[in-house]
């Protein structure tokens, strides 16, 4: 019946031809609505990276739901609790002993205590100004053995300095401690998932061989915290640099970032950096950048004109992206993005493209819900959102790049490309199964 | 300690109950809040999500907005969205953050209603309640603007009230009880919208009696009651005998209309305390489908199960139609059973369970020794068990 009401709906505008954005303001703000593509990470799933911690959400019911859930999907139910706020704690304001007792609570009832445990506060305490001191204080005393550390699900504050997104990726790496013990290792920082062994960051890496570490290889919390031994860290995520660069000066560790880019000078460039930095002789590596860029070819023979869709949680440089496929021939007609943060990139694109009738939509616009999502045309989408908008099956199932890094990145992505132009999935199972890559009992 | 789950889950909240119930009625509903209230409706509590294009937003709070009481901003947001969207209606559903700034849903939903002409539904909801209090108010209120007249009644016909997929999935449940009572003689008007016609719930009123399925309907049948003099019988049909008992009830509700027989509106009572013998078997869930599977255990297999319920109506609903219930803020519940929010207190109860019927986050809770049964609710474990919930209607 919800056919009958909703079906005659008028298709209204969204969309803006790339030359017509203003890259400072793209779209006007208003209601949001959520797509039903889930992908990328929440906070619960980023936590989960530390070995041996256990996470204690303290939230009213209806925020609680979310997380708890997620966890649930992950099969980490053992390494998850929550603590619910009620009006009365409100009204009363004793949050901090509800935070104290109710954290205190599950510490005792757990068998084996955690390592560490990680506290998420919530929208609620931050305006009713918890004595966040007095709480961490309180539990460290009392739980001596176990290592505290303070995170975020205040999404009110997403406006408001660092995102809850961005504070994830810093409080990850909180509970490092910093020693004078250094060695000569290298930390990959920032990212949900492993770095693939064949990019071209850790070709270099391994040239010297220095040892590599990262979050998500290690295993126990003692192999965690090896991490704040190592001299460098690298990080090539947008989300995590913020976030790193107030650790590595905690730590005493130097920061290189060199953020995702599908530029090949660009990649050229930070690989030169990257190599300065651990005295590699960037002349003797092997960039494979001509293997990328046969791959590419090879996949515009196969792909011929077919529309492309891609959006932003594929990749932290979607124009980056579509400015590579546009210039080796594809045809990217669709980009969905809320904002746009690679603003130089995008003049770039709109000067070269101008003329070219390729769309930005915003993806929580409320027409974006009711528009119709059939398409005249085969799409192949490049993230979970063009997926679920342009209704494809044809699509390469990534979020936040997938490790993939350099020129390496780019002929993984050209096979991708061939591989989901030739063979269907099922998007509807695949892209609503929350935090890709994570274990998922769904 | 109380308000601790250190093992289970939440269930679903009062906010999210308010687009459940009202997904398929052509609104526009929206949630007063930052982020995240949508992601979770629409992921764990919303099963139709993907397909259609039900109107379910969030207003997308900012702490300055909040801080500044930047109501401005909510109305010219959603007044803008309604006149691109046109919905039939708006309905706009509280969080936590509105609710400490003394935001003023109910005045807010009055001036977007003047400013867009669109029926507008302010539901004050606070994130800190169960989905039970959030969708029974939204039902209610949506039959206050919407349902016409029903002095006049149609004969031998019935709603069926409190259909959510919160409680009864998107499996078929809804459809198998209209053709049980259609098998039965009765004409369903309209169902309290699971699979439900707009067009027929306008005419709700006209019935002559209601069925209510879950706690969530409680509220909106009372009204019908008062309003339209609509006797009304609580139980879900599981099983031959409850069948049995819920026909004879509705047609004996139907053939006197007007006397007052308050015992009859719950079908499971009396039977299943009177006879109760305490066998430790406990079901743990929302209290009307609970009851009704205690009270179909009973008839098929001679054990009392003791149900214990999380979900509690709400402090707006005082519960004094049922004479002989020991009613602890739920219509549903009995002298034996428990009205229990808190995982260490579940616990205690059931250490020395048999039987424990409950959804499957509930079974790091229960004690070893104790035969589980697989019992999944969305209302608890969202979409995680979705494929294994059972149309009890048609399979008991």
């Amino acid at each position: 019946m919800l056919k009958h009401v909703l079906d005659n709906k008028e298709e209204i505008v969204v969309a803006k031809k790339i030359k017509d954005v203003n890259p400072e303001a793209p779209f006007t703000s208003g209601l949001e609505y959520g797509c039903p593509a889930r992908g990328t990470w929440n906070i619960v799933h980023t936590g989960f990276l530390i070995p041996e911690s256990h996470q204690v959400f303290v939230c009213a019911s209806n925020c609680l739901r979310g997380v708890v859930l997620t966890a649930a999907e992950m099969g980490e139910m053992g390494r998850f609790s929550t603590v619910t706020i009620k009006e009365n704690n409100v009204l009363d304001g004793d949050m901090e002993d509800l935070l104290i007792d109710g954290v205190s609570h599950v510490i005792d009832k757990l068998k084996k205590k955690p390592k560490a445990i990680l506290i998420y506060t919530s929208c609620i305490h931050h305006f009713m100004a918890l004595d966040m001191n007095l709480c961490y204080t309180t539990l460290r005393k009392k739980y001596p053995k176990i290592k505290f550390t303070d995170c975020y699900m205040n999404p009110i504050m997403r406006k408001s300095g660092m995102t809850p997104d961005e504070l994830m990726r810093r409080q990850l790496y909180s509970l490092l401690d910093k020693t004078d013990k250094k060695d000569n290792g290298i930390n990959i920082c920032g990212n949900n998932y492993k770095t693939d062994d064949t990019s071209d960051l850790i070709r270099i890496i391994k040239m010297s061989k220095i040892k590599i570490r990262d979050i998500t290889m290690c295993k126990t919390f003692d192999e965690y915290q090896d991490m704040a031994k190592s001299k460098l860290n690298i990080t090539y995520l947008p989300v995590a640099y913020k976030g790193m660069d107030m650790i590595s000066k905690k730590l005493g560790q130097e920061l290189l970032y060199i953020p995702i880019s599908y530029d090949a000078d660009t990649i050229k460039n930070y690989l030169s950096k990257l190599a300065d930095k651990i005295n590699v002789d960037i002349k003797k590596f092997d960039f494979k950048d001509k293997e990328a860029i046969d791959e590419l070819k090879k996949a515009k023979e196969i792909i011929g004109n077919t529309a492309i869709a891609i959006d932003y949680t594929f990749t932290p440089a979607p124009f980056s992206l579509a400015k590579l496929l546009l210039d080796y021939g594809f045809n990217v007609k669709k980009i969905y993005t809320d904002s746009i943060s690679e603003k130089d990139i995008f003049k770039e694109l709109q000067d070269k493209y101008g003329d070219r009738d390729i769309l930005i939509y915003p993806t929580v616009n409320v027409a974006m819900r009711t528009n119709d999502r059939k398409q005249n045309e085969k799409y192949l989408a490049l993230g979970q959102k063009a997926t679920y908008f342009t209704n494809t099956n044809n699509f390469v199932n990534e979020v936040e790049c997938g490790g993939h890094y350099g020129f390496d990145g780019i002929k993984i992505l050209a096979k991708n490309m061939i591989n989901a132009f030739k063979n269907e999935k099922d998007a509807s199972n695949l892209i609503q199964k929350k935090g890709l890559g994570c274990s998922c009992i769904l | 300690m109380k308000q601790i789950q250190t093992f289970t889950s939440t269930y679903t909240a009062d906010v999210s109950g308010v687009p459940s119930a009202l997904y398929e009625l052509g609104g526009m509903i929206i949630m007063h809040d930052a982020s995240g209230c949508n992601s979770t409706y629409n992921t764990h509590d919303e099963p139709r999500w993907y397909d259609s294009k039900s109107m379910v937003y969030i207003t997308g709070l900012t702490e300055i907005e909040a801080i500044m009481g930047d109501d401005q901003k909510l109305v010219d947001d959603i007044v803008s969205a309604a006149k691109d969207l046109k919905p039939r209606f708006i309905a706009i559903a509280g969080t936590p953050i509105p609710m400490i700034t003394g935001c003023d849903i109910e005045a807010n939903a009055r001036v977007i209603e003047a400013e867009t002409g669109i029926p507008t539904l302010g539901i004050n909801t606070n994130g800190m309640h169960s989905y039970v209090e959030g969708a029974g108010e939204a039902l209610l209120q949506y039959a206050k603007r919407f349902v016409k007249d029903g002095t006049k009644k149609r004969e031998k016909s019935i709603n069926i009230i409190g259909a959510t997929p919160i409680d009864f999935s998107v499996n078929g449940q809804i459809e198998s009880i209209e053709k049980f009572l259609n098998k039965n003689g009765f004409d369903v008007i309209s169902n309290f919208a699971l699979n439900c016609d707009v067009n027929n719930i306008e005419n709700a009123g006209e019935a002559s009696v209601n069925l209510v399925i879950s706690s969530v309907g409680i509220k909106l049948a009372e009204y019908f009651k008062k309003q339209y003099k609509t006797p009304y019988v609580v139980g879900v049909p599981y099983g031959k005998k409850m069948k049995e008992m819920i026909i004879d009830t509705l047609n004996y509700k139907y053939h006197n209309v007007g006397e007052i027989n308050d015992e009859l509106d719950v079908i499971f009572s009396s039977d299943l305390s009177k006879n109760f013998k305490n066998e430790n078997i406990f079901i743990i869930g929302e209290s009307v489908t609970s009851k009704s599977l205690a009270k179909a255990i009973y008839y098929k297999y001679g054990h009392t199960p003791i149900v214990i319920s999380g979900v509690e109506l709400g402090n707006t609903y005082h519960g004094d139609i049922v004479k002989d219930l020991t009613v602890r803020n739920n219509v549903a519940l009995e002298k034996q059973d428990y009205f229990l929010e808190d995982e260490d207190e579940i616990a205690k109860v059931i250490k020395s369970a048999k039987i424990v019927i409950a959804d499957p986050l509930y079974k790091p809770i229960v004690p070893k020794d104790t035969i589980f049964v697989n019992h999944p609710h969305e209302g608890f474990s969202g979409r995680l068990f979705r494929k294994n919930i059972i149309n009890l209607i048609d399979n008991f």
